[in-house]
């Protein structure tokens, strides 16, 4: 019986193991080219370590990427921050101060999470040429902040949905109004809320591209993400300098997630309708 | 009653951004997109006249004979089946163990994660890098070299540079397949993990009492408990999987004869680089259709259940 159990615990750990290692397989060969110098990127020796760490790649790359990487963090602090303010508000009334067809609604609103940003691309580019915002960051911090309502008023109601009707019911006897009650209960004990939605948008804005593809077009306004593809994209970069390229794009959102695992699972697992 | 007016207009007006925001970019978009899927705005002239010269559904007719288009509905067909499996088996094996609470679960359960909070962009240059075939048999880059290395050059292939196929099924799609199951199981996983930890110990203990085995305890527990979760897995993997754009775009293009095309990279393509706007909102709106068949019954039903 012990045995068994022995073998049985040795069976789990192998299968885990094994699946880690698929997990790690590319971070591995991420992390050991961009570490390579000019003369050792050889795809003859890719899965070798390299002789020697060399900085070379990632100072090339930085000198690239870095005016993207400021355009990303343009892009995604603002739309993250408005956009979460909008959800909160949104989350708060269609779940304390429901009305008539507040359900009706919430579900018109959540439907644009759902759809493929296809069908409504061309317009949208058209639109912000119209109003001059076409090419430029404002111009993608209005989009995200715009089709992140759906998802960040999902995430507010359902946090919202759990406090008691009652503390607004007593607050309305004590004459609050509804911004009063927003800024006095709900928006102080909607902080670690607030946590799992800038964390979610923050990841989502930061490592979105068919957005940043189309509405931005010189190469100086592009976020990273279409920089990336760009330096990838081009025959003549070494892979090294690829790879460094594709680390320092993965890193923010790595760094956040390293940091506050428990609050992004937690967004993960809202960004299902009933969460 | 006067106060409870007052009160709705607040509420109506702390939404109206919210409301006229999305009307504008959700609703007043697809309307467009829908209208110009059914002119002939297919040169830069013609959008520049901007007649509106309907042709009906003949953007939607001409599609569906284009031989790239049929590739692409095959290859989305294949991409979110084989995807969807993949994803939903290794997320839920991994979740089962994860549950025993080994040591070190911690750690492991991070590492499946991590690759959720990575851009399909960083997931598409490394996985191209690592699937790059070389020339067979004397220069073999990518895992076609670390085959010969560990001496197993039967498993050597061209991978995404083939333009073999199976019954349809361009078998260039699976190096994009693994790189998209790579991403998203253990989003899967943490779906499972999550039900599994609020589920009722007591129910499988009994069962283990009664000597039910490790299967049947998955098959007749487990998994009719956990039908909801793996549904919405289920519907949220479909919907990432017809939106795989920027995957597709960064690890292979369309590759050779569009063996791994979809259609949101026609849709890219025929809209913003041949200027064919019509066919590109056609294809937009064939997209649309397809995930509202999806998304529009889960809702329905996920708001009954709710009320």
């Amino acid at each position: 019986m012990f045995a068994k159990m022995k073998s049985k615990k040795a069976i789990i750990y192998l299968v885990l193991i094994l699946f880690a290692l698929f997990f790690l397989l590319p971070m591995y060969v991420l992390i050991i080219t961009s570490f390579k110098s000019f003369a050792e990127v050889s795809v003859k020796t890719m899965w070798d370590l390299p002789q020697q760490m060399s900085l070379n790649g990632f100072i090339t790359a930085l000198n690239k990427l870095a005016p993207n990487l400021l355009n990303s963090f343009y892009l995604v602090i603002p739309a993250t921050l408005i956009s979460a303010m909008l959800g909160s508000i949104n989350g708060y009334v269609l779940s304390h101060w429901k009305f008539k067809g507040a359900d009706t609604l919430f579900a018109v609103l959540l439907f644009g999470m759902f759809i493929p940003y296809q069908s409504v691309l061309f317009p949208l580019v058209r639109f912000l040429q119209t109003i001059g915002l076409y090419g430029s960051i404002p111009g993608l911090i209005l989009v995200h902040i715009v089709y992140g309502i759906p998802i960040t008023t999902l995430m507010f109601r359902n946090y919202y949905t759990e406090v008691p009707k009652a503390l607004t019911e007593a607050a309305k006897v004590d004459g609050a109004n509804i911004i009063g009650i927003y800024r006095h209960i709900f928006f102080p004990i909607s902080i670690p809320s607030f946590v799992v939605v800038f964390i979610w948008q923050f990841t989502n804005i930061w490592n979105e591209f068919l957005f940043a593809v189309t509405v931005t077009s010189k190469p100086e306004n592009q976020p990273i993400t279409v920089a990336l593809t760009n330096l990838a994209g081009s025959q003549v970069v070494e892979w090294n300098i690829q790879m460094s390229g594709a680390i320092i794009t993965a890193l923010p959102t790595l760094i956040v997630y390293i940091i506050f695992g428990r609050y992004f699972i937690e967004g993960l697992l809202s960004g299902s309708v009933k969460g | 009653m006067k106060q409870k007016t007052k009160n709705l207009l607040i509420s109506l007006g702390l939404l109206s951004p919210s409301i006229v925001l999305v009307g504008v970019f959700v609703y007043g978009f697809i309307a467009r997109t829908v209208q110009i899927s059914i002119l002939d705005w297919n040169t830069f002239a013609k959008l520049l006249r901007a007649e509106k010269d309907y042709v009906g559904l003949k953007n939607y007719l001409n599609l569906f004979m284009d031989p790239r288009f049929q590739t692409d509905l095959w290859n989305t067909l294949f991409f979110t089946g084989f995807f969807i499996i993949g994803s939903l088996t290794i997320g839920i094996l991994l979740s089962i163990l994860l549950n025993d609470k080994p040591k070190g679960g911690y750690i492991f359960q991070n590492i499946y994660l991590f690759p959720m909070a990575i851009s399909f962009v960083v997931t598409g240059t490394v996985w191209r890098w690592i699937f790059s075939p070389g020339t067979l048999p004397n220069n073999p880059y990518g895992i076609n070299l670390l085959f010969e290395k560990l001496g197993l050059t039967s498993l050597q292939w061209s991978w995404f540079t083939s333009t073999e196929s199976v019954f349809f099924f361009n078998i260039a799609l699976i190096p994009v397949i693994i790189a998209a199951i790579w991403q998203f199981s253990g989003y899967t996983m943490a779906m499972w993990l999550a039900g599994l930890r609020g589920m009722d110990e007591q129910l499988i203990e009994a069962a283990k009492i009664d000597g039910a085995t490790p299967w049947q305890i998955f098959r007749y527990i487990l998994f009719p408990i956990q039908k909801p979760i793996t549904l919405s897995a289920v519907i949220i993997l479909a919907h990432v999987s017809l939106k795989a754009f920027a995957l597709i775009y960064s690890m292979t293009g369309s590759g050779p004869n569009n063996v791994t095309d979809i259609p949101a990279v026609y849709m890219f393509e025929a809209t913003f680089r041949s200027n064919r706007y019509s066919i590109g909102s056609s294809i937009a709106i064939i997209l649309l259709i397809l995930v509202g068949l999806l998304i529009i019954p889960y809702l329905v039903n996920s708001f009954r259940e709710e009320s």
